[in-house]
């Protein structure tokens, strides 16, 4: 069976139009350089995005231009955070069926209200006609972790190098606990290992990947906990501390959740929220750390779903 | 640099089938009670569960709740927005109902919360069957019990409304300013030197087009289809022409209307040239051009447009 190798990465913090598809052209062309491959050396395109984030119908669709797809391409496409489909490109891989393939995620989160916009993933029947908005659902995970006496709120602070003072955003949430809502776009680069090894002298090979989710009700999971994360860090074959991880928390308590899940030497700081790219992000950062020298082994996580319903962990070695 | 940008509001009004679970349990609020779902493990879920997450047989065991139930998790609401239960600041709540082993979100009328803290359900006068017939929940023990019996409710209409900024890019907002005094460009990609119009980046190339072009307001007809069908909305009256229109200079063309015809005179390779509204009404919008009519030349042969089909 092959195995699967990150051989480039690049990231735009910033997304000027709602398409996206401006963006998107440096981004794609920066990781594809970043790999040292030709566009038309990619066999698969894997893309994430949802077209609530700005309110433009088929914009994944409308971002294949940035890919060029003429020739006929082969092309696939999630409704979720791209490290999702980075996932469905690594299997692509796995299966033989591509050797190389590009994923690119990409949102205008400012676009719209993103705590209103994201009321819209919960139970359509009971929870989202409350538009309860995302920061609540999370804040009413960090108290129940709080209560249980996981961490304080000095702790959820120093994740930001912050101290607990000053009024409540959201309480116990303060705006220092709340990752400020971006525009981005991220494209990472894989490559079957035997093909990675000609494409640079250190490639970030993929030594587990899993991802998995908990119930959709609010009420029926342990928001404590975070079961997803651990099935996910186990299928993943996550076993020990590795050398540095990326974790996707857009709230400080999620970090801390999140890191007695994925225990790591050092954690690298997550900083703005770029929905649908910044969980793809993470895993580039992470596969960064390797390609580079600075880390042996590494872990990419990415979430998606309301207080981490769904969790995604991708384990790098050198 | 700050391009065009619009207020763009989505709405649309969803209507969802409930299901025999659902259909109970929003039933059972219109009457005021509250159904929880008993599972294989003889838990009770509010609200309800319709398949059981251990033996995955689908629910059929609804039991009745209490109105009242216990604070698991709190926030505070400072700032209520459109669509939430009340409009002043409000709590959100984690709350297990009484008899309930799962807790349930909702919004909670009053001016402090703790963990702990015993809530009721404040039932919305007018019922209709859906989680909005719990208006919020309030500090107190409820006495009230409710009235049985209900046909199951079969729809739940839920409506939704976004609000976004739309805004153009670089490309886009030249060729709306460019409309705004007349003019029509588009710009050319760097590698395949093709002309588009609007401007956009090549879907060919994957490349930023460059070089600005002016084309002419007036070109042909490459492919077009006569509206029969009425529509919400339609703002003419069938039978009436949309066509693909080929500006003179550009590589792809625009979709628009064609009138000052009948409709069975239309054919592909007519000439036709751009109507422009009045120039007072102009602004950067593509309705600047109110539509296209014949020119009078001679239709284009068949080679000029044969690979935009």
């Amino acid at each position: 069976m092959n195995a699967v190798a990150v051989v480039g990465y690049a990231s735009a913090d910033r997304s000027l139009t709602t398409s996206g598809v401006e963006t998107l052209v440096p981004v794609i062309t920066a990781a594809l350089a970043d790999a040292g491959l030709g566009r038309r050396e990619v066999d698969f395109w894997c893309s994430g995005s949802s077209d609530y984030l700005a309110g433009r119908a088929f914009s994944f669709v409308s971002a294949v231009d940035a890919i060029g797809a003429v020739p006929p391409i082969s092309e696939s496409h999630v409704e979720m955070d791209a490290a999702w489909a980075l996932y469905e490109a690594y299997l692509k891989i796995l299966a033989g069926e591509a050797e190389t393939a590009l994923v690119y995620g990409f949102g205008k989160g400012t676009a719209g209200d993103l705590d209103r916009v994201l009321s819209l993933q919960l139970d359509p029947y009971t929870v989202a006609p409350l538009w309860p908005g995302a920061t609540s659902v999370a804040a009413l995970q960090a108290r129940l972790a709080l209560d249980a006496g996981l961490f304080t709120e000095d702790d959820m602070a120093r994740v930001v190098g912050r101290r607990a003072e000053g009024a409540y955003l959201c309480c116990p949430l303060r705006e220092h606990d709340v990752a400020r809502v971006a525009d981005g776009a991220a494209a990472v680069v894989l490559a079957a290992t035997d093909r990675a090894r000609d494409l640079r002298e250190r490639p970030a090979r993929i030594a587990g990947f899993a991802h998995r989710v908990d119930p959709q009700g609010l009420g029926e999971r342990d928001l404590t906990t975070v079961p997803s994360a651990v099935a996910a860090a186990r299928d993943a074959g996550l076993d020990g501390p590795v050398d540095v991880a990326a974790l996707h928390a857009p709230f400080t308590h999620q970090e801390l959740l999140l890191r007695a899940v994925v225990r790591a030497g050092s954690y690298l700081p997550f900083g703005a929220n770029a929905m649908f790219s910044a969980g793809l992000s993470r895993i580039g950062a992470a596969a960064g750390e390797v390609m580079s020298g600075r880390a042996r082994t590494a872990v990419g996580h990415a979430t998606s779903g309301p207080a981490l319903q769904q969790n995604l962990v991708c384990v790098l070695e050198a | 640099m700050d391009t065009l940008a619009a207020p763009l509001t989505i709405a649309f009004d969803y209507t969802r089938s409930l299901g025999p679970v659902l259909g109970r349990f929003m039933a059972g609020l219109r009457e005021r009670r509250v159904l929880g779902a008993r599972t294989s493990d003889g838990r009770v879920h509010v609200p309800p569960l319709e398949y059981d997450p251990v033996t995955h047989e689908p629910v059929t065991d609804l039991v009745e709740v209490s109105p009242t139930g216990t604070v698991v998790s709190w926030t505070w609401n400072a700032r209520p927005v459109e669509g939430q239960p009340l409009d002043r600041p409000f709590g959100w709540a984690l709350i297990r109902l009484d008899g309930a082993d799962t807790p349930m979100l909702h919004a909670v009328d009053a001016s402090e919360l703790h963990t702990g803290m015993r809530v009721r359900i404040r039932w919305t006068p007018a019922r209709q069957g859906h989680i909005r017939d719990i208006e919020c929940f309030e500090p107190g023990e409820s006495d009230m019990s409710g009235s049985t019996g209900g046909e199951p409710v079969e729809i739940m209409t839920t409506p939704i409304r976004l609000h976004y900024t739309h805004t153009t890019s670089t490309e886009e907002d030249r060729y709306l300013r460019a409309l705004e005094q007349g003019r029509i460009i588009g710009q050319r990609c760097p590698a395949c030197r093709k002309v588009y119009v609007p401007p956009r980046v090549c879907p060919a190339d994957g490349v930023a087009p460059d070089e600005v072009v002016e084309v002419a307001d007036r070109g042909m007809v490459t492919t077009f289809c006569v509206v029969n069908v009425p529509f919400a909305g339609q703002r003419l009256t069938p039978p009436y022409v949309v066509a693909q229109v080929l500006l003179d200079g550009a590589d792809i063309p625009i979709s628009h209307l064609i009138l000052g015809v009948e409709a069975a005179d239309v054919r592909m390779g007519m000439r036709v040239a751009a109507v422009w509204r009045d120039r007072s009404r102009w602004s950067t919008t593509p309705e600047n051009i109110d539509h296209f009519e014949p020119s009078g030349e001679p239709d284009a042969p068949y080679e000029s447009y044969a690979e935009h089909l």
